[in-house]
């Protein structure tokens, strides 16, 4: 007892000379609950942030820092390393951030924490296509493959499963997210590109590329074959044994017929196939058409008319991570929504999830090229000050409503997962 | 009493690297035969005995004949990629070795030139890699000169992204892991040998072959098993030079891991190992690598 007294003494000492009000503020908010926080708010705050890289980035951990004091240690792998390291080594991170359909596989194991939706002061404000799969204008998106709303609720603090209504406890709380579509090399390709159909014509017979992840490859897979009308599938998402073996049958046949260059497992393999020619058609995600466009070399985000594959990621936090820390991870996922970050990602050609408070933070003439599909005003600039888009330009596919409005799938983890991932093995062997 | 001692002696000796053996490689490989044998879901090891890894890694074997099925298809690739890099690595291997440790005299050239081999290791593999799609690719220098020179009108297309592309890269990483060691079984030859060799009137070739090829044998061996067991585990370069295009042992490991299917991939990677250990004990019988040394 005496031991504690004393070391209460000791700290709200050393907190009161540092006078910070945040933390001291803070500290006595988490007091109440967990009975001896005093010790560690004098203590530097750290997160340790376990995550793919999209939402990184010093210029969002050095903001962060000037606005709530917490330091972020970043911890950058692969998605399917990320999935791994939450599954085996839970202890390792503080706060995750992953795709929503990976989440499957983290929520059965257990090691994510349910976060409370009243804790998050934005919640109410996120955009409605992750509560409801629907525009904020009310148009209801395509609901194939792991959609955010089918995943975003647990139905306890504790449990493993996910509900369908919603619930005081969230699994995943969303920042971030895109429609993805085909890119393709204009000046190369020469005529109006509309459907995933082409992906597979002989026209671009070994100048053809897709993404060798199983779960994000065969989907791109299956806008195709939908496309050329081989096969209409109920699911794209969660495909039965029979249309795995129907959709890799034919994605052989075109590999043996050597319709594809390359197959592309890396941010950087998809920027050098495209850039150097050696594809002019293929798979690819919006950050590496515009590095491609950044290098001076033409390069369209095409949209399509059977529409785009979407992927949204956001926060988790790890159930070993309780006390103050826990308190950081609420402040951090909430600093995250306030705006800064999301006029960070909008103006890199992401979305953020809630949308009210990036605007405050993007120019009129900003949110109007990214948001709106409206000509820009004056030169677009990427958040490091390089030129992306000169005066005049129109964003591929659009306005958000024109984009997010026509996905029309997800990425997925589809119950016949392990059947896919050895298909899938024996694509790249045929 | 000597004996006994010196017995004790021997086992100190052996002892650390003994325990650090047991400790890093044995251990953990006994952890994976172990879990190869276990079931799995979508996120978990199961440890009930299952030999799902091994029977799903052999699916279709036999309804497929007389076609291959994936697995078999997987390492026949595999091995040709293997067997055609072990004979060009040794090959050229061979030859920059002789020339080192026989036309170059003066030991501090024999260090320069070798020194020379490793400056392919100074950039980090990856790079190295991604440095051969300017060289190899559909515009690249290799087709841009060729085109100009009038000898092709259109671009190879088989210069990049195919098995030759992988061969090529395996041989520029790993010819200096031959010669090596056949350098340093070159240089212990005596020279009174060759010079023997020569006054009983041996030609140069018939000194290669009865000479120096037999006293080279442990450093040819050698060589060719660094070679082998590493270009039969890969699955980085044939992943990038091959445009993920071609199958390898190594890549189904790293697919099955990736989809969180851990007893699937230990149980493959028990089968690769069986098979490079059947190939590399066939290459030891041929030389007794202990006797020799």
């Amino acid at each position: 007892m005496t031991d504690s007294v004393k070391l209460d003494a000791k700290v709200s000492r050393r907190s009161l000379l540092k006078g910070a009000a945040g933390i001291a503020g803070l500290a006595a908010g988490s007091g109440a609950i967990t009975g001896f926080p005093y010790v560690h708010s004098a203590e530097p705050k750290v997160l340790r942030y376990l995550g793919t890289g999209v939402n990184e980035g010093d210029l969002i951990g050095q903001q962060c820092f000037k606005d709530t004091g917490i330091k972020i240690e970043y911890i950058s792998a692969t998605t399917d390393d990320v999935t791994k390291r939450v599954v085996t080594q839970p202890n390792s991170f503080d706060v995750l951030d992953t795709e929503y359909f990976s989440l499957k596989k983290l929520v059965p194991s257990g090691n994510i924490l349910g976060l409370e939706a009243k804790k998050i002061k934005e919640f109410n404000n996120i955009t409605p296509v992750f509560t409801k799969g629907q525009l904020p204008n009310g148009k209801k998106i395509g609901d194939q493959g792991t959609a955010p709303w089918k995943v975003l609720y647990l139905e306890g603090a504790n449990s493993k499963n996910f509900s369908k209504t919603a619930t005081d406890y969230v699994t995943l709380i969303p920042t971030v997210y895109n429609a993805d579509t085909l890119g393709i090399r204009p000046d190369l390709i020469k005529r109006p590109i509309t459907s995933w159909a082409e992906l597979l014509n002989p026209e671009f017979k070994g100048k053809a590329s897709i993404l060798n992840i199983p779960s994000i490859g065969i989907m791109d897979a299956a806008m195709v074959i939908e496309a050329t009308g081989q096969h209409k599938y109920a699911d794209k998402g969660n495909m039965t044994k029979e249309e795995i073996d129907l959709t890799m049958k034919i994605m052989t046949e075109a590999k043996k017929a050597g319709q594809f260059r390359a197959f592309w497992k890396d941010f950087n393999e998809s920027v050098n196939l495209m850039a150097s020619g050696e594809t002019v058609i293929q798979s690819m995600w919006s950050p590496a058409v515009t590095k491609v466009r950044s290098m001076g070399i033409p390069c369209t985000f095409q949209p399509l008319k059977e529409g785009y594959r979407s992927w949204a990621s956001g926060f988790c936090i790890s159930k070993a991570t309780t006390g103050p820390k826990l308190e950081w991870a609420y402040e951090f996922v909430n600093w995250f929504l306030s705006g800064w970050a999301g006029g960070y990602l909008n103006r890199q050609g992401y979305y953020s999830a809630v949308l009210s408070t990036a605007k405050a933070n993007m120019t009129a003439d900003e949110w109007g090229y990214w948001m709106e599909g409206k000509a820009a005003v004056g030169d677009i600039k990427a958040p490091d000050g390089s030129l992306l888009e000169k005066a005049g330009a129109v964003r591929d596919g659009g306005s958000y409503e024109d984009r997010m409005g026509s996905v029309a799938c997800w990425n997925a983890v589809m119950d016949e997962n392990d059947y896919m991932v050895r298909k899938w093995n024996e694509f790249i062997a045929a | 009493m000597t004996k006994d001692r010196n017995s004790l002696i021997a086992w100190l000796q052996a002892g650390p690297m003994m325990l650090v053996f047991s400790a890093f490689f044995l251990l953990p490989l006994v952890f994976v035969t172990i879990v190869s044998a276990w079931d799995y879901n979508e996120y978990e090891m199961l440890p009930a005995l299952s030999f799902r890894g091994y029977t799903d890694t052999f699916e279709g074997c036999i309804a497929q004949l007389p076609d291959l099925c994936t697995i078999l298809k997987t390492y026949a690739k595999t091995v040709k990629l293997c067997f055609l890099t072990w004979a060009i690595t040794l090959t050229i291997g061979f030859t920059i070795a002789y020339f080192l440790a026989f036309h170059v005299r003066s030991k501090t050239w024999q260090i320069v030139l070798s020194l020379l081999c490793t400056i392919p290791f100074w950039t980090s593999n990856v790079i190295r890699m991604v440095a051969w799609v300017p060289l190899l690719g559909r515009n690249g220098l290799v087709n841009q000169g060729l085109i100009d020179l009038g000898l092709i009108k259109v671009p190879l297309e088989w210069l990049l992204f195919s098995e030759f592309s992988v061969v090529l890269a395996f041989v520029h990483l790993f010819t200096f892991f031959m010669v090596v060691p056949i350098f340093n079984s070159m240089i212990r030859i005596d020279p009174k040998l060759i010079e023997a060799a020569y006054d009983a009137g041996a030609t140069g070739f018939q000194t290669l072959v009865n000479i120096i090829i037999p006293l080279a044998k442990p450093g040819i061996v050698i060589g060719s098993i660094f070679v082998i067991t590493i270009v039969m585990g890969d699955f980085v370069t044939i992943g990038v030079m091959g445009g993920q295009q071609i199958a390898s042992a190594g890549k189904i490991i790293e697919t099955r891991l990736n989809a969180l299917q851990f007893p699937a991939a230990a149980a493959n990677a028990v089968i690769l190992l069986g098979i490079t250990i059947v190939i590399i004990s066939a290459l030891t019988r041929l030389v007794d690598i202990r006797k020799e040394l």
